[in-house]
């Protein structure tokens, strides 16, 4: 027996064994500068991790291709929480402390992004959240870490430049009856009741006159669109999304609820836009990621660049993932370093090129949040580019906004 | 009112047809066939990508229900048929394994974003005004489609020789066998019966719902509900109970708008209280 002891399968395992090793080897010799990216690739809201993992290998492509980072390629090494926070942290702990990352881009969605925020502020190591909009992460100073930082939407943000624009809109069209429509769970129910506190402060003749909120994935919309359409509004606001929403537009479409009212929405990704047939004309929408806005070079060519590599639209979380991994980038390069409290000082306040960024820049702000993103409103059409007439939200007085929010919030 | 009739009408009609080939596997069988949701999906896939390639919708339908059928038999040749009689929970770990197999298996052919059928372009018109109610012609046919159907189970069970012995084996199988009818085949023809009902379902819904991975779970419960208030393996209970659904769903985001799926369960412990086999069950011994 003790002669078989090296026989083919231990003579594997070994081999095997090594394999696993050799990362660590690597780590021990400097060469390569391993970055942990964690995200949802699971489940019906896998788009968030494939597209942010999409982005994010573009621009990791880009820095390896012109020499790395600190002249160290960069490896990427993805982990899936499959959206349960308990998940997502134990991934962040086990990125860092066994596989060896130096930095960690978080693409969880909000559940998960609290949990790992955690963790950030027990390792000290740097991070940037590239796809929660919850604005209490960064916007509470009992939330906020010091070496975690957002390179995505903010909810607030975007609340305050959809109500202004929308209430503009109903201003122009004598719109006072609306109508919301909305999943049935916590980002549904909360988030509908920040766009109308925004709403109803720039528009105080505004009249809600129905709501509905169906349950997340109900398959027949059927009940909640006759009951919109009983109530007869002149405009219906709606936070349904990706496939719930496609359903809501097919089966409103059976109804002719499309021309029986205004519908706003906020949350038209990309893909969704591309997926949904008979997209009807004239959805008031914000953009989320669009090729044609901000209208530039650089922006179209992200766009084109993205759609050849990977035979799909980028979607919101493919700019925020790849401009997260930019302002990592000049970070690290600023700080000569990937220690999370250098790293920390370098992105407070920095401000980047970017495509993505409304004047062609984006800013981390010292609140550890980005500002400067483009956001707009416009009108859907059938064919690409989807969404036409883009108005850029004003970012002064998104600014001028948040800041009462948040001293009405006591974060400041 | 109509509008919240046809509304009414048109979710319980096309859980009618889930319901049916559930109730019917049940009534003939006595398997509570819980991957019955993954032929509703299937159904709904088959005809996205039938449509995709021909451009008929009508072929779609057919398609949908005929692969169906064809995976029905397969499904109970292949897996039930060796747990008849077993312990309830062996079906019910095949049903299951099924389900997470066929929800990875659409995954990996159709990926795992939603897709969108569209509307066929023949209904794609604008809805017709009946008595001051909103009426999709789309959905109009539909329910008729579903109308047919009740009347053709409905009538070929109680007068076809088909019918006869299905109802037979329902009663007594052993009996029915010791009379010289093929079960084994019988078995598989309630199979594929069920199985293309459920197809067909999914075809119908498709242009208005969303595909995606898991779809077919959430009709699975509505279902189960329909055949629990109408009574395991009645037919004529399955679609009085889908329409009552339909309808309570209907009305009831008008009166009572938070509590609608609440009503639902509501009426379901109201008959499992008070009539527990259901409105059409028969009391079993």
């Amino acid at each position: 027996m003790r002669k078989r002891a090296i026989n083919r399968r231990s003579v594997l395992a070994a081999g095997t064994a090594g394999l696993l090793a050799a990362p660590w080897v690597a780590r021990a010799q400097g060469k390569t500068l391993k970055i942990g990216m964690q995200s949802i690739f699971s489940g019906p809201i896998a788009l968030l991790g494939t597209s942010s993992r999409a982005g994010l290998q573009m621009a990791v492509d880009r820095i390896n291709g012109s020499g790395g980072l600190l002249g160290r390629q960069i490896e990427v090494v993805y982990r899936d929480s499959k959206g349960q926070p308990q998940e997502a942290a134990r991934v962040a702990r086990e990125l860092v402390n066994s596989s060896g990352c130096e930095l960690l881009i978080d693409a969880e969605a909000s559940s998960g992004a609290f949990a790992v925020q955690e963790v950030v502020r027990d390792l000290g190591v740097a991070c940037i959240h590239t796809a929660s909009e919850t604005s209490s992460l960064t916007a509470d100073p009992k939330i906020r870490v010091a070496t975690a930082f957002r390179c995505a939407r903010q909810g607030v943000h975007d609340a305050i430049a959809g109500s202004t624009y929308l209430a503009a809109y109903s201003t122009e069209k004598k719109f006072t009856k609306w109508a919301t429509c909305s999943p049935d769970y916590a980002y549904g129910r909360d988030t509908t009741k920040q766009y109308l506190e925004f709403f109803k402060k720039f528009k105080p003749d505004l009249e809600i006159i129905t709501e509905a909120w169906p349950k997340l994935g109900q398959p027949d919309l059927t009940e909640v669109i006759t009951k919109l359409l009983q109530a007869k509004p002149q405009a219906l606001f709606t936070l349904l999304y990706a496939g719930d929403l496609s359903a809501f537009i097919n089966q409103g479409n059976v109804y002719a609820l499309f021309s029986k009212m205004t519908v706003a929405t906020p949350n038209v990704d990309y893909p969704v836009l591309a997926a949904i047939k008979n997209l009807p004309a004239g959805i008031q929408s914000a953009t989320r990621y669009l090729e044609t806005f901000p209208d530039t070079p650089a922006n179209k060519a992200f766009g084109e660049a993205y759609h050849k590599k990977y035979n799909e639209l980028p979607t919101n979380w493919s700019w925020q993932t790849n401009a997260g991994m930019h302002f990592m980038e000049a970070a690290v390069k600023k700080a000569n370093s990937t220690d999370g409290k250098k790293i920390a000082a370098a992105l407070t306040g920095l401000k980047i090129d970017s495509p993505f960024g409304v004047n062609g820049t984006l800013t981390m702000r010292d609140d550890h949040t980005l500002v400067d993103y483009a956001i707009g409103w416009g009108q859907t059409v059938p064919k690409p580019p989807y969404i036409t007439g883009v108005k850029p939200a004003v970012w002064g007085k998104i600014v001028e906004l948040e800041t009462d929010w948040k001293k009405q919030q006591h974060y400041i | 009112m109509v509008t919240q009739t046809t509304s009414g009408l048109i979710v319980g009609m096309l859980l009618f047809l889930v319901a049916a080939g559930l109730t019917l596997i049940f009534g003939v069988l006595k398997v509570v066939n819980f991957a019955h949701g993954t032929f509703y999906m299937l159904g709904g896939y088959v005809a996205y990508s039938t449509l995709g390639a021909t451009g008929s919708y009508t072929l779609a339908v057919l398609a949908a229900a005929a692969a169906m059928a064809l995976f029905g038999v397969l499904f109970e040749r292949a897996l039930i048929a060796r747990v008849y009689g077993s312990n309830v929970l062996m079906q019910l770990l095949i049903c299951y394994a099924v389900v997470l197999i066929f929800d990875d298996a659409v995954k990996i052919v159709w990926g795992p974003d939603f897709h969108a059928m569209g509307m066929p372009p023949a209904f794609q018109v604008p809805p017709l005004f009946v008595f001051g109610g909103v009426v999709p012609p789309f959905y109009a046919v539909l329910i008729g489609i579903a109308a047919l159907i009740a009347l053709a189970l409905g009538l070929g069970l109680a007068m076809t020789r088909l019918g006869k012995t299905v109802r037979a084996a329902a009663i007594n199988p052993t009996m029915v066998s010791a009379l010289g009818v093929n079960t084994t085949l019988l078995f598989a023809v309630v199979f594929a019966i069920g199985g293309a009902l459920a197809g067909l379902a999914g075809a119908l819904a498709a242009p208005v719902r969303s595909l995606s991975p898991g779809m077919g779970f959430s009709i699975l419960i509505d279902s189960f509900i329909v055949t629990v208030i109408g009574g395991m393996g009645s037919i004529g209970g399955a679609l009085v109970a889908a329409l009552l659904i339909g309808l309570l769903r209907g009305f009831g985001t008008i009166g009572f708008p938070g509590f609608t799926d609440g009503l639902i369960y509501a009426a379901m412990i109201l008959i499992l209280v008070f009539r527990p086999q259901g409105l059409f069950g028969r009391r079993t011994a």
